[in-house]
């Protein structure tokens, strides 16, 4: 797969005045695969993104490699990242209703992406932005190009977003958080028009998630982030069936079983480390049930436990999770 | 739309209704202007009938209407000073206040709102550092202070310009510089914190996504969303171009609007107060009148949810 990477990033650290936020993520990603980045809140999933399409404020200090099939995109000239941006790399966000701009009408903003990527203007760009609307199922779509976002819904926003994404005819959409703000019913319509989108196009995917239940929808493969760094690597229904990392462990037993007999769900003891703060070692250890005094001596590496799964854990559990896997939550 | 408008307007002319008591009340209540105008030892008899030639004998409320009906059918009274009308001693002041006011506007929104959005693009730099002091100090300097510090480098060390009167255009330019920075330096940290505001939202970091180029995304999307609380700034400067130039007026001699009402309120001179204060209460209320209308045009949100739908 590494030789037919769309995306590959190489040990990307990324710094705000000095601390830390990302501290050395790898990971790349093929032609129309759908991978999915999980953790907690500040655990760095956004930042690797947000970094690799340099979209972090100025002071960030970013350091690593970024390359888009083969050719180095991080700290590249913006001409360059302007063209990545928005063709061949397209970004959506968390809350659709502040990421439109509240004074230019909808189809502006989506013909604005559609003269920048695609040469289109005039009639036919707004033909062209009728047509994505109706694509992400925008009911009404040619009456909505003239409507302001704040004449239109949550989910309506959302939908607009990846309207803009698809302008450019992106090989890879990123989707950061894109459900969060939403109502689940909606939730699941925008998961299911991703899904569609891709199945369609054969756009790669990468979602951001802090939902369990969302990435399994969505995605084939999942990355989970802890403390700035991938702790576990796997496709999705072997995450879900063998964690092996203790924090994707822990995870799992913190979701409720939707079969057999209810039980208290497991917390995971302790608090995530702050950025400025990090443990020398495993940035898990003060809260792994599995510490031992060599987890402290520096932070594991990734290394695969089995073909295909790999963890950042010099002592990886094939313990089974205390929550056995819901078919509900693997993907179709 | 029309709506709107017409609470709008209403809105506007209750304020001014309220202006011109408000000022009634004050005035009347502030001394007495027979005494004031013919002097405390003047016959007993002459000031009694001063009283009665201008009303002052009738009761506060009758003043108050007589003055009201008045002002509806556009008469604002007599100066008792020189008996002359108040509108007429006000307008041939006008021409000088906005002779101040109306280049120094030009400061103002020409390097106030330049020097924010500057600063605010260039945030932390020696520039953006440079730019706020400037503001800071332009803005706590009170305007007397840097009229009379103009008036001793540029008139009194250098002899470049004259320090008061208004016999040629020279003689403008202190005043109006005076007049200007300070203005720009309240338009430039309105504006830096404006942009920066705008800067930080989500919308901008979508235009960056979507491969708008950096200074596009600041000219398409930052711009006019930092122009919606910058205008309101703007529109008060523009509702203060009558009265706003008082001190100054009075440090570089001016004869505008500002001076005559300086002059009349130590006079008690009751319907030329009256006259500016409702002169300038009506440029304020006008102001904000279009400002309203401009937030209209330049914020969707707020023309929706006023007009149609």
């Amino acid at each position: 797969m590494a030789g037919a990477a769309l995306v590959e990033i190489r040990d990307l650290a990324v710094a705000f005045d000095r601390t830390p936020a990302l501290r050395g993520v790898s990971l790349s990603i093929g032609k129309g695969e759908s991978l999915g980045l999980v953790g907690e809140s500040g655990c760095g999933k956004s930042v690797t993104w947000l970094a690799a399409l340099g979209l972090l404020p100025g002071k960030a200090r970013v350091t690593g490699s970024v390359r888009l099939a083969g050719q180095e995109i991080l700290h590249a000239p913006p001409a360059t990242l302007d063209r990545v941006r928005g063709g061949r790399v397209a970004m959506i966000f968390q809350d659709p209703a502040s990421s439109l701009n509240p004074v230019h009408r909808i189809g502006r903003q989506v013909t604005e992406a559609l003269q920048l990527h695609r040469g289109l203007s005039g009639a036919a760009a707004r033909e062209e932005a009728r047509r994505l609307l109706d694509q992400v199922g925008m009911p009404d779509a040619r009456r909505r190009l003239d409507a302001y976002p704040h004449e239109l819904s949550g989910g309506q926003n959302q939908r607009v977003m990846i309207a803009i994404a698809l302008a450019g005819q992106p090989e890879l959409l990123v989707a950061d958080e894109p459900t969060t703000a939403l109502d689940v019913t909606i939730q699941a319509q925008i998961l299911t028009l991703l899904a569609e989108i891709r199945r369609d196009t054969g756009m790669a995917l990468v979602l951001i998630s802090h939902d369990l239940g969302v990435i399994a929808e969505t995605c084939e493969r999942v990355c989970v982030m802890y403390a700035g760094r991938i702790v576990e690597e796997t496709r999705t229904e072997r995450l879900f069936a063998a964690p092996s990392h203790p924090y994707a462990q822990g995870l799992m037993a913190a979701l409720p079983p939707i079969h057999g007999p209810r039980r208290p769900l497991a917390a995971i003891p302790g608090s995530v480390p702050e950025p400025w703060a990090m443990p020398p070692g495993c940035a898990f250890a003060p809260r792994c049930p599995r510490h031992v005094a060599a987890c402290d001596a520096a932070p594991p590496p990734l290394v695969a436990v089995t073909p295909g799964h790999c963890a950042a854990c010099i002592r990886p559990g094939a313990v089974s999770a205390r929550a056995p896997l819901s078919p509900e939550l693997l993907p179709a | 739309m029309l709506r709107f408008l017409g609470t709008r307007l209403a809105r506007a002319l209750l304020t001014l209704v309220l202006v011109v008591t408000f000022a009634f009340v004050v005035l009347r209540l502030s001394g007495d202007p027979a005494l004031l105008i013919m002097s405390a030892d003047a016959p007993p008899e002459a000031i009694a009938a001063f009283r009665r030639a201008w009303g002052l004998d009738d009761p506060l409320w009758v003043q108050y209407l007589r003055y009201f009906g008045a002002i509806l059918h556009g008469d604002l009274g007599q100066s008792m000073r020189d008996g002359r009308g108040a509108i007429e001693l006000v307008a041939e002041r006008v021409p000088a206040t906005l002779a101040l006011t109306l280049p120094a506007l030009l400061i103002k929104i020409g390097l106030g709102i330049p020097a924010g959005v500057y600063a605010a693009l260039h945030r932390n730099s020696w520039i953006d550092r440079g730019v706020m002091f400037l503001a800071v100090a332009g803005f706590t300097v009170p305007s007397f202070v840097l009229g009379l510090l103009l008036v001793l480098l540029f008139a009194v060390q250098l002899g470049w310009l004259p320090s008061g009167g208004q016999e040629s255009w020279r003689h403008a330019v202190l005043p109006v510089i005076t007049l200007g920075m300070g203005g720009a330096a309240v338009l430039a940290r309105f504006t830096r914190s404006a942009m920066l505001e705008v800067l930080g939202q989500p919308y901008m970091r979508t235009a960056l996504a979507k491969g708008v180029p950096w200074h596009v995304a600041v000219r398409r999307h930052a711009l006019p969303n930092a122009a919606i609380p910058t205008v309101t700034i703007v529109g008060f400067m523009v509702g203060s171009l009558l009265a706003g130039a008082v001190v100054v007026e009075s440090v570089f001699s001016w004869p505008g609007v500002g001076r005559l009402l300086v002059v009349a309120v130590s006079n008690r001179d009751l319907a030329v107060v009256q006259c500016i204060l409702l002169l300038v209460a009506a440029t304020m209320v006008t102001a904000n009148l279009v400002v309203d209308l401009l937030y209209g045009v330049l914020d969707p949100r707020l023309r929706i949810s006023a007009g149609r739908t």
